[in-house]
């Protein structure tokens, strides 16, 4: 019979559960923000980037967080210039800085030799070799960050959704955009070593999107997000263990697993859903064309 | 401090590229409580005027002054000013409902509180009842009519109790009767002292219910009572078919 409780009996697996679960919250909390200011490739960029820093910061001697966080903030303010002076659009900027900046962390590893971290640990992650260190950055990023999203919650919302009316409102639009980045640049960073370059931008990208499909209500779409964050990491950490398997790759297939749930509640919440003709309510499947007139009961 | 007795608009010019101004020279006195439309065809700088007198562009040239009574006041007054942007640029998938984007208008009231407390949420009320809007606090945004859509946004510039309500096209795509709903509420705020300025291509509605008429195509090519300004010869040169450079 399998023990369900074995996996808890080893600390190495206790340190990654709590740092899996942190990270899908944290990440499923920003991810929100993060798709509805259009910058779903984010996560993406903003991770090679860190990933150039921390090797420039590892070849010249520098704490690997103290590089990534160099670089990837440069990277950061590098596309917010370029997107707000010219007529380029955020993402394309993303795509161009932050894989130039990925190409000169990669060019330096190949003219030396003196890099000595795991390179395949940051780009595919291995939460199990989290340092005691990692932990404390871990815990401290992911308050410091919930912190941010909640006391700059209407700041951050009025901005997104109306730029211009939230400038003229009083709001420091531009400040409030580059902090943003900033704290993604350190959500990114912190979730690198341990989800991995290549996987993060499904941890960041994927509870959102699939709450978003759940909820109309800000709030309610923040909450689940943060809920289908914290359940996936958790089910693909666990899961890994019992399948011998790499936990990040693992926690990305629950996230997409969550994905494509939603997508199928989404679907058949729209074609079978509760409304009324006049006095009488009741659910089938129908499509909404002219001859299907009806009141709907829950919006 | 007071409030503005009016405001003046001296030689205001605006482009996008270096030595193409979209608005050139524009000169305006526009009194506290004066119901004032723009009229002018599409890209002859009308949302583009707005946007300076709101403070989203800085000027290339020219001032927009806000004059009070007292000589020393308007050096430091700033009127507040609720904006009404074109709701064709909105992201109707944003996740938020009615009562949350009207309380965007109040960001400032308990700012760092993510939520939206009892207080704010009656002030809301109230607003929607004044809209015609009552019962729609928990409706997502995308489930209103074009009418009901631009009146939530006018909800929202008008819960900080503005001075100046300036609104961008906020009859375009609407129903008669929607129009005539937006410009009942106008009416009524502009009769208890709110100035309005709004910016429309549907002339022959202003016509009917607006007391002060600008026709705009880069420069102010006429003001006035509709009855007076609204004429052939100065709406040929506002909508491009005679030629016109201010002297």
């Amino acid at each position: 019979m399998i023990d369900f409780l074995l996996p808890f009996q080893y600390e190495f697996f206790i340190k990654g559960i709590l740092v899996s679960v942190l990270l899908g919250g944290i990440c499923g909390l920003a991810g929100v923000y993060i798709i509805l200011r259009g910058l779903s490739y984010v996560g993406h960029g903003l991770s090679h980037a860190a990933f150039g820093g921390a090797i420039v910061g590892n070849i010249v001697g520098m704490n690997y967080y103290i590089g990534a966080i160099i670089w990837s903030y440069l990277a950061s303010f590098v596309i917010y210039e370029i997107s707000r002076r010219n007529k380029i659009k955020p993402d394309a900027a993303i795509g161009l800085v932050t894989t130039a900046i990925f190409a000169f962390g990669v060019l330096l590893v190949s003219m030396t030799d003196r890099y000595t971290r795991n390179f395949e640990s940051l780009l595919f992650g291995n939460i199990l070799a989290i340092t005691e260190q990692d932990l404390y950055v871990i815990v401290s990023v992911t308050i410091l960050s919930a912190a941010f999203f909640f006391f700059l919650h209407k700041r951050l919302v009025f901005s997104f959704f109306d730029n211009e009316s939230a400038k003229i409102s009083g709001i420091k639009t531009s400040h409030i955009e580059l902090l943003f980045s900033f704290v993604l640049a350190t959500i990114i960073i912190v979730s690198m070593s341990s989800i991995g370059v290549t996987l993060l931008a499904s941890v960041i990208v994927g509870p959102a999107i699939s709450a978003r499909m759940l909820s109309n209500n800000f709030s309610n779409v923040v909450f689940l997000s943060i809920i289908i964050g914290c359940v996936a990491s958790f089910s693909g950490m666990y899961a890994s263990f019992f399948l011998d398997s790499s936990s990040g790759p693992t926690i990305v297939m629950f996230i997409t697993l969550a994905f494509g749930i939603t997508a199928l509640y989404a679907l058949f919440k729209k074609i079978y859903h509760s409304h009324s003709h006049g006095s009488i309510s009741h659910s089938h499947p129908h499509m909404h064309t002219d001859e299907h007139r009806h009141e709907h009961t829950h919006r | 401090m007071g409030s503005f007795e009016y405001l003046k608009i001296t030689g205001l010019s605006y482009g996008f590229t270096y030595h193409d101004f979209v608005i050139e020279g524009v000169n305006l006195t526009i009194p506290k409580g004066r119901f004032m439309s723009i009229v002018g065809p599409s890209g002859s700088g009308k949302t583009t005027l707005l946007k300076l007198l709101c403070g989203i562009y800085e000027p290339w040239n020219g001032d927009i002054e806000y004059i009070c009574n007292n000589d020393s006041d308007s050096i430091f007054y700033y009127p507040s000013i609720g904006y009404v942007p074109q709701i064709e640029t909105i992201d109707w998938n944003f996740p938020v409902s009615v009562q949350e984007v009207i309380a965007m208008g109040s960001w400032k009231y308990k700012s760092y509180l993510p939520w939206i407390d009892k207080k704010l949420k009656n002030q809301i009320k109230d607003v929607l009842k004044i809209l015609g809007l009552a019962g729609y606090e928990k409706r997502h945004i995308r489930a209103l009519s074009g009418g009901e859509q631009q009146r939530v946004f006018l909800g929202r510039a008008l819960i900080r109790n503005p001075d100046v309500l300036i609104l961008d096209e906020p009859t375009t795509g609407l129903d008669y009767v929607s129009r005539e709903k937006i410009f009942d509420i106008l009416k009524n705020l502009n009769s208890n002292g709110m100035t309005v300025i709004l910016t429309t291509h549907d002339i022959t509605h202003i016509a009917n219910r607006s007391p002060w008429v600008v026709c705009f195509n880069k420069y102010v090519i006429a003001e006035g009572p509709p009855q007076d300004v609204l004429k052939e010869d100065n709406l040929l040169k506002t909508y491009g078919l005679a030629d016109y450079r201010p002297k």
